[in-house]
């Protein structure tokens, strides 16, 4: 079980972003797009229109809507061409137009990478608090793999906005239509837009959540950034376990429709020295194995990070040599039901293998 | 009489090298002289020292090749800047966050005229965002004439469409002159709008620089009674035409290590290596393929600014002759600190009393050196200091090498006898004769390049493509004064965009030449 948080973050102002940008990262778990272009932008933001307050889903009104944001479309096409900064008023104004009720606080879809650090912009620009949970915990690549699909919560009708002020409201009859329809949408855009789907009631969202997201990213970077033992401050913070520190010895990596898959091997340096580590990636890192023996696996966290300041390091990021520590910790147990794991346990990402808790794999 | 001789010159920020070459590269004079505060009197002690050794065949100089790092130190220093106005296409695109917004307050405050995003730019599919702003541009500049010395322009997708960048510059000469200057964005630097803003902008604050630069060299020219063509180095290792550099001087930053990398390609004949380059203060690792310094993928900082302009791909690591030893034998703490030009007092062989990584060298024996022996006391201390030292760079040799292939290791610069013979990760290495002014040397040796970038989809024009893009590369190098009769395509590069539905590709193509005669 991760562990106790110790601190409940209450307000994000612009000297929070660079710890929420760093835990994104980490829960990132290898995807989640870049954190690095988001940061001055959301420090911009809340320079301009003030910090954002942090609220738990039971502070807000219970029939007052919650919408669960995030960006989609490509990371390289969202370096170049930059957010308006009017996409969450119109996104808002949508969704308050075909619910007709208030919105009363923003969510993120997704905490781990950019899509954990934006939403924070859009709060800001909209006076609106953050929800301090997310429905990942991590990053995933699909819209399905989210707590309100595994509980059942209505996902329709979702809404799309991009920067030239068009919107789009789908009510796609599956998860798969769910996400051709809105890719068209996206691409139509230019390849970025900003969605909002699951859109439900603060109540019904009670339980349904992973509880603490933001607190929980904020509290990561506080506590690592800049210290000396990045990696032993993260195993006692997150219940971690270093499964192997070295240095990469063998990257495969290929893109095809937007999605990096291959694998990355870490020979192990120092006390490890004779070991080697292989994680398997689908924009994530999803299984590590050593010797064939499965050392962790999707939905439990896995990291790759810099042995020396605890960053962690994207795939795309991944080069030969670099000297890393990769570490693995429990997911939240929300996803430890069965029906859970048929959404996002090894088996849901083409691996013939069993989920094996983290704690037990260790043990 | 023939003008067959070429000086090439590097001002570094400890020494100004010098070294003559004929047109066999045989080396006929050279010099290492202490970097001046003004500088000027730095390149006037190096070039009249040459000319001196030369004698008579001084006359013979017909080119000088300068490398510099004074466009580095202006933007560090925020020094002898120009003030410009940025005028970014793509509204309503990027309105987020404007341009130099995420600058430090005080290059910010150097450089800024005024700001603007208006309507223009286009998709990455080539579809327009919106019709080009012609009057908001009119009077953007109305408002700002009188007031800047340049203009940098940045369109959304300008590295697949220039055309509004490109429309706006004929804007600019309406309204403000023909003279005035003008930096466009797909000129400078690749996708990625705030990094590729930022390296517009301080292009476009470089052009009084390397105007200085430019007179300020060739008035020491003049003044060693010489008439030459003068050439200036760029980054990638190559040389360009001061007409170029004027419109470029942003090319010139990191032209220093890319010299380095070519001068120890030279010295030793090999094209694919690893070099390393010893200072006093700090080691740089470059590697070379087919003999031009790898470039960095990364975005690179400058003076507190994100850019994505070309650079060498360089590992910097704080050892060098000047490193200061402290600590003990068992715990031995090397630099990051160095006594840097304060050697030959500081230093224990120098009768000083700092320990430094050069009189380890002379404990062990490696190096014959200063005036005075190393204290016994010293000694153990020292040799762990060495120890850890060599450990540190076979660690940062391991993290340049890409693969496991070992390349052979080529050591240059003051201090490379901190290279051991036999140090791991490497086939073998080399310690070239006149490598402690390898930059000088790459410099004077160095062809002159172009460069054409696009995005391609694969398909029927696709070779058509290529062939357009190869020409305009061999077309820009001719114009930086390369020989039209020897110009060749050096590299071509294809990055594939995945994530554009059809197949497309980045297609990078680089030529280069020696320099057509005089």
């Amino acid at each position: 079980m991760s562990k106790k948080r110790t601190t409940e973050i209450e307000q994000i102002t612009q000297d929070d972003i660079e710890d929420l940008a760093f835990g994104c990262a980490l829960l990132g778990t290898g995807g989640g797009g870049s954190v690095g272009g988001a940061i001055l932008e959301v420090k911009n933001a809340i320079k301009k229109f003030g910090p954002v307050s942090v609220v738990q889903l039971e502070d807000v009104a219970a029939d007052g809507l919650v919408m669960p944001t995030c960006g989609i479309g490509a990371p390289t096409v969202s370096f170049e061409m930059l957010n308006n900064g009017g996409e969450a008023h119109l996104l808002r104004q949508e969704v308050e137009r075909v619910f007709n009720k208030p919105v009363v606080a923003i969510m993120a879809s997704e905490i781990g990478g950019s899509n954990g650090v934006e939403p924070v912009m859009w709060a800001s620009r909209l006076g609106l608090p953050i929800v301090d949970a997310d429905t990942m915990g991590r990053a995933f690549p699909e819209v399905q793999m989210g707590s309100f699909f595994v509980r059942g919560l209505p996902l329709t009708p979702i809404i799309l906005v991009d920067f030239q002020g068009n919107s789009i409201t789908i009510a796609p009859t599956s998860g798969e239509s769910a996400e051709s329809e809105s890719r068209a949408f996206t691409i139509a855009s230019g390849g970025v837009a900003l969605m909002a789907d699951y859109i439900n009631p603060a109540a019904r969202m009670i339980g349904n959540v992973i509880v603490g997201s933001i607190s929980n990213a904020i509290e990561i970077g506080r506590a690592v950034r800049g210290t000396q033992e990045p990696i032993r401050r993260l195993t006692d913070l997150l219940g971690a376990h270093a499964l192997i520190t070295g240095k990469i010895s063998e990257i495969e990596r290929h893109t095809h429709g937007g999605f990096v898959r291959g694998s990355v091997t870490i020979s192990g340096t120092g006390i490890d020295s004779g070991r080697q580590v292989r994680i398997d990636i689908q924009n994530e890192n999803l299984v590590a194995k050593e010797n064939g023996r499965i050392l962790a696996s999707v939905p439990d966290l896995i990291s790759v990070l810099d042995t020396q300041t605890g960053t962690a390091i994207a795939t795309e990021e991944m080069k030969y040599a670099m000297r890393v520590t990769a570490m693995a910790w429990p997911c939240d147990p929300l996803w430890r039901t069965e029906r859970a794991l048929q959404t996002v346990g090894p088996r849901a990402f083409g691996y013939d293998i069993d989920y094996v808790p983290i704690e037990d794999s260790q043990r | 009489m023939s003008l067959d001789l070429r000086v090439g010159m590097d001002v570094g920020g400890t020494n100004t090298d010098a070294v003559v070459l004929d047109e066999n590269n045989r080396i006929l004079a050279r010099t290492k002289q202490a970097t001046t505060s003004d500088v000027r009197s730095g390149m006037q002690n190096a070039l009249t020292y040459v000319i001196d050794a030369l004698g008579t065949d001084a006359q013979r100089i017909g080119r000088v090749m300068l490398g510099t790092t004074h466009a580095t130190n202006a933007i560090l220093e925020r020094r002898s800047l120009g003030r410009v106005a940025a005028i970014r296409l793509g509204a309503p695109a990027s309105l987020s966050l404007e341009p130099m917004e995420s600058w430090p307050d005080d290059l910010r405050e150097a450089v800024c005229v005024d700001a603007c995003i208006l309507e223009g730019g286009h998709y990455v599919d080539g579809r327009r965002i919106s019709p080009l702003d012609e009057d908001g541009i009119r009077n953007f500049l109305s408002s700002v004439a009188n007031k800047v010395d340049a203009i940098a322009i940045t369109s959304i997708f300008s590295p697949t469409s220039p055309q509004d960048e490109e429309r706006a510059r004929k804007i600019v000469s309406e309204v403000l002159g023909s003279n005035m200057a003008v930096t466009l964005s797909h000129e400078i630097g690749s996708l990625g709008l705030l990094e590729r803003e930022n390296a517009t902008i301080l292009n476009a604050a470089l052009f009084g620089v390397i105007g200085q630069v430019i007179t300020a060299t060739q008035d020491v020219i003049t003044g060693a009674g010489l008439v030459v063509e003068m050439l200036l180095a760029q980054n990638d290792g190559t040389l360009m035409a001061l007409d170029f550099a004027r419109r470029f001087p942003i090319l010139t930053i990191g032209s220093g290590p890319a010299n380095s990398l070519r001068g120890a390609a030279f010295l030793t004949g090999l094209t694919n290596s690893i070099v390393v380059d010893v200072g006093g203060t700090s080691t740089d690792f470059g590697v070379l393929i087919n003999g031009y310094p790898r470039e960095s993928a990364a975005a690179v900082e400058i003076g507190g600014v994100r850019t994505n302009f070309r650079m060498p791909d360089l590992l910097s690591i704080a050892i060098g002759g000047g490193t200061i030893v402290s600590g003990t034998a068992s715990q031995p703490v090397v630099g990051p600190q160095s006594v840097g030009y304060r050697l030959t007092t500081d230093a224990l062989i120098y009768g000083g009393v700092t320990p430094t990584l050069t009189d380890a060298l002379v404990a062990e024996g490696r190096l014959q050196l200063g005036s005075h022996t190393v204290p016994q006391g010293e000694k153990e201390k020292l040799k762990s200091a060495l120890h850890s030292a060599t450990e540190s760079i076979a660690d940062a040799i391991d993290r340049v090498t890409v693969g496991n292939a070992l390349l052979p290791l080529i050591a240059v610069g003051g201090g490379s006898l901190l290279i051991p013979p036999d140090i791991a990760g490497v086939s073998h290495v080399l310690h070239p004769e006149n490598g402690d002014i390898a930059n000088a040397i790459g410099a004077a040796i160095a062809w002159v390049s172009g460069h054409w970038e696009g995005v391609v989809a694969h398909g029927d024009e696709f070779n058509d493509a290529v062939t357009n893009g190869r020409s305009i590369a061999c077309r820009r190098a001719i114009e930086a004064g390369a020989d039209p009769q020897l110009v060749e395509v050096v590299d071509q590069t294809e990055t594939p965009l995945s994530y554009l539905s059809s197949p497309t590709v980045r297609l990078v193509i680089k030529a280069a030449g020696p320099l057509s005669n005089l």
